[in-house]
């Protein structure tokens, strides 16, 4: 399908990054919505309800009692066959945590604005990124923005790939970094986004007319049914999950071609490439810290390095092939986590050297964990590490080393 | 042989008797009716059939004469505790094993 | 007309084969459920001997369309369903909120108080069997003083339950009721009236579970009827703050005649341990309620 270029003019707005989730949100024409407010969430919600309470949204908002039922009622909305939103941070995502595991198993698509925020012990209300980290096991796509624009597109597009794929979509973004902060947006048209998103199909049927029930106990082993039919057995549903994730990756290009089509903004690939051509050290960040990543590399090329920048769009389903591609060239690939798996490193430098596997890449690869509860992260800082890695660039020495803080410790 | 053939990509179960197999077979003893004493059979016509109410399994059925689905009876005797009339005895299934030979 | 046992519809909407276990209270009442409600309903239900009963995939033991959700989440999960079928426009059907003592009393309680204090248009079912049975008997907030469990195995329960549908009656909600398997007719009338209220309706069904209580799986019934004798039951209905007693305990009311709560509490095996001093405790409990309950009667 392509989609005739809006030829509308552009509506630049200057919008945080919650506000922009929930003109996403809006445009999407959400049915059900179901969140519980929490730092720096909560202006998103509270705006999603004004939405309600105006009648500019014509969806149901239910005030639930805690994230756990957030995500639930999210999911029952969705079984019936109703297009739903949550957003959440930090320790209201871990409370739905079990909940997560199930929309993923359930297949459903609802899609969850993750406004990312560090935890606790001990309390922060400020950002990093273990939040969404410690649910990429869970089984749904996870987009990382980079700024406000990118918050309002990748929540339209969520729900396409969502329902596309029968696989929930994580959108997040950093919180206060992006959450609080004003950027101009472009916010496209309800008549271009209805254009783009058609009103969601379920592959789920409540009706007693034809009665189903859905997420039973499954045994290990497959089964028959009362047709005959082998059916699945626990293993088999799950495998079809991580397949679905798999796939997902051509889903979401699709998605992101189409909506370069019609809205100008081109959201074709799963990394953000920046200058890596001629570049033997490679940055690489996610989220806004992607965008600090870029004013780094510009210092450092000034110095005389040629740095490129990787920045992680999509986190899952991690996108080997494309990272592999993308790093052929390097010598030194620096990565900056604002996350750390404890006892091993950051997610995403795990991630990037898992995906260089097999490949003829011979490249130092260096951790630095930054940024973790809301410590703030200058270009500078950023530029310096890179410094500070040149060394072992030199030596050519791969070590299995544990990654480095940036910190007063 | 896969089971890709279902088509399905959610866990979706689709009704169907007998879930658990053959539940007759979890028995001991067997609910017998005396059609003499039970009241809609002695009235031929509908009445009672309090034990079709309290039949947690549903494999009573109301009619004249009352009959059992001994092949999902799972033997609770609930039917013959609440029969107002004693018309049900819980008779031991050795009492129906054929080529006994004493 | 009254509804008995031969006017009641012959359509059966659980199906035999099931796995509930010989004379299972649930399976009797959720019979009943289902015909009161003809079968126009979404069910939710979370971990529980509901959960098992229903079957395994890809086979189900009961013709409604349901939804199985995490154990905490039974209150949200039929909100999401209210709330999917409004925004849907789809009219007609009752969600049916489906869950044990353990998912409604203990783990499920805050997404239950949430539901009612949002006024959540659905029915929510508690069948009570004391206990988590599904697991094997271990203690919920429903299990009596002084009864073993697979974790009060020697001593017994040191407290006795907590009063779940005083609870749900103080969230000012339009219909709260108690009920039981061994009363099918009063059951299924209460579900009846419930259906045609709007807002939150909770019902709260006794249901005896004879391999974790300790009695023969054909006296289920008995034991059910023998605890509204000695009023360890008692059937009521509040509708719209009214209150008023139903079936067997209004009868019990009228004409005096409680029964000792030890009748009952001989009959099972997990009371096998009880001492005099618990017994005299629940006996004191059970008049205390008796006597509030005989109070709020406004029509005797």
């Amino acid at each position: 399908m392509s989609l005739k270029k809006t030829d509308r003019k552009a509506d630049i707005q200057i919008l945080d990054g919650n506000q922009a989730a929930a003109q996403g949100t809006k445009l999407s024409r959400v049915q059900v919505i179901a969140a519980y407010p929490i730092t720096p969430q909560t202006p998103l919600t509270e705006t999603l309800s004004e939405f309600v309470e105006r009648g500019e949204l014509s969806a149901e908002y239910v005030a639930v009692e805690s994230e756990h039922s957030a995500l639930t009622v999210c999911n029952s909305a969705s079984m019936a066959g109703a297009r739903t939103f949550t957003a959440t941070s930090a320790h209201g995502l871990a409370y739905m945590h079990e909940v997560l595991h199930w929309t993923a198993g359930a297949r459903l698509p609802v899609v969850l604005a993750c406004v990312n925020r560090a935890m606790g012990a001990p309390w922060s209300i400020l950002n990093d990124q273990q939040d969404s980290i410690s649910q990429r096991d869970t089984g749904w796509i996870q987009i990382y923005a980079r700024n406000n624009q990118e918050i309002l597109d990748s929540v339209i597009q969520a729900y396409k790939i969502a329902e596309t794929a029968y696989v929930p979509v994580m959108v997040c973004y950093d919180g206060f970094i992006l959450s609080h902060a004003e950027m101009p947006v472009d916010v496209p048209s309800q008549e271009d986004v209805d254009r783009f998103l058609p009103p969601y199909q379920p592959h789920t049927i409540l009706d007693p007319a034809n009665p189903k029930n859905y997420n039973l106990v499954t045994l290990a082993n497959p089964r028959v049914n009362t047709e005959g039919v082998l059916c699945h057995g626990y293993m088999e549903l799950r495998y079809l999950l991580q397949e679905a994730l798999q796939n997902s990756r051509e889903t979401i290009i699709k998605v992101g071609q189409e909506f370069g089509e019609l809205f100008g903004r081109g959201y074709a690939n799963m990394l953000w490439e920046d200058r890596l051509d001629d570049a033997d050290i490679v940055i690489v960040a996610m989220g806004s810290l992607a965008m600090e990543a870029i004013v780094a590399a510009g210092m450092l090329r000034e110095e005389g390095h040629r740095v490129g920048i990787l920045g992680l769009r999509v986190f899952r389903p991690f996108p080997k092939a494309d990272v592999m591609k993308a790093l052929k060239k390097s010598r030194l690939i620096v990565v900056f986590d604002k996350n750390i798996s404890y006892g091993s490193e950051g997610a995403t430098c795990s991630e990037i050297k898992s995906a260089l596997y097999g490949s003829d890449v011979n490249a130092v690869i260096r951790n630095f964990i930054v940024g973790l509860g809301g410590r703030d992260v200058k270009a500078r800082e950023l530029a310096e590490a890179v410094n500070k890695s040149l060394p072992s660039l030199k030596e050519g020495t791969l070590s299995n080393e544990y990654p480095e803080w940036i910190c007063y410790i | 042989m896969g089971t890709r053939d279902c088509q399905h990509i959610c866990d979706e179960s689709s009704p169907g008797i007998g879930e658990a197999g053959r539940t007759g077979e979890w028995r001991n003893a067997r609910p017998v009716i005396d059609q003499k004493k039970c009241t809609p059979a002695r009235q031929n016509k509908p009445a009672c059939f309090l034990c079709w109410l309290y039949c947690p399994d549903a494999v009573i059925s109301k009619t004249i004469p009352v009959q059992i689905n001994l092949e999902y009876c799972k033997g609770c005797g609930i039917c013959s505790q609440v029969c107002p009339v004693q018309a049900i005895t819980i008779v031991n299934e050795e009492e129906f094993v054929l080529n006994r030979t004493d | 007309m009254k509804t008995n046992a031969v006017n009641l519809t012959e359509i059966e909407y659980l199906l035999p084969g099931n796995r509930a276990c010989p004379g299972c209270a649930l399976s009797l009442a959720y019979r009943h459920i289902l015909k009161a409600l003809e079968g126009q309903v979404i069910v939710t239900v979370p971990a529980s001997c509901l959960t098992v009963l229903h079957g395994m995939y890809p086979v189900t033991s009961v013709n409604v369309p349901c939804v199985n959700t995490p154990f905490a989440s039974t209150g949200a999960s039929a909100t999401g369903l209210v709330a999917g079928l409004k925004a849907l426009g789809k009219k007609g059907l009752t969600v049916l909120a489906f869950a044990g003592d353990g998912g409604t009393h203990d783990i499920g309680i805050q997404a239950l108080s949430g539901a009612a204090e949002r006024q959540s248009d659905f029915i929510y079912i508690c069948y009570d069997n004391e206990g988590y049975m599904n697991t094997g008997n271990q203690r919920s907030s429903s299990t009596p003083l002084g009864a073993i469990s697979g974790t009060t195995p020697v001593l017994g329960k040191q407290q006795n339950q907590k009063d779940m549908t005083a609870i749900m009656e103080a969230h000012g909600i339009p219909y709260v009721a108690t009920a039981s398997a061994s009363y099918p007719l009063d059951l299924y009338e209460k579900v009846r009236k419930a259906k045609a209220i709007k807002g939150t309706r909770f019902i709260h069904i006794f249901t005896p579970c004879p391999p974790g209580w300790g009695f023969s799986f054909s006296d289920t019934i008995k034991i059910g009827e023998l605890a509204v004798k000695t009023g360890w039951v008692v059937l009521y209905e509040v509708e719209d703050g009214i209150f008023r007693l139903t079936s067997a305990s209004e009868s019990i009311a009228r004409r005096g005649n409680l029964r000792p709560l030890r009748e009952y509490l001989r009959e099972q095996g997990r009371f096998k341990n009880i001492t005099e001093e618990q017994i005299n405790e629940l006996q004191d409990w059970v008049n205390a309620r008796w006597k509030r309950y005989l109070g709020r009667s406004t029509s005797l």
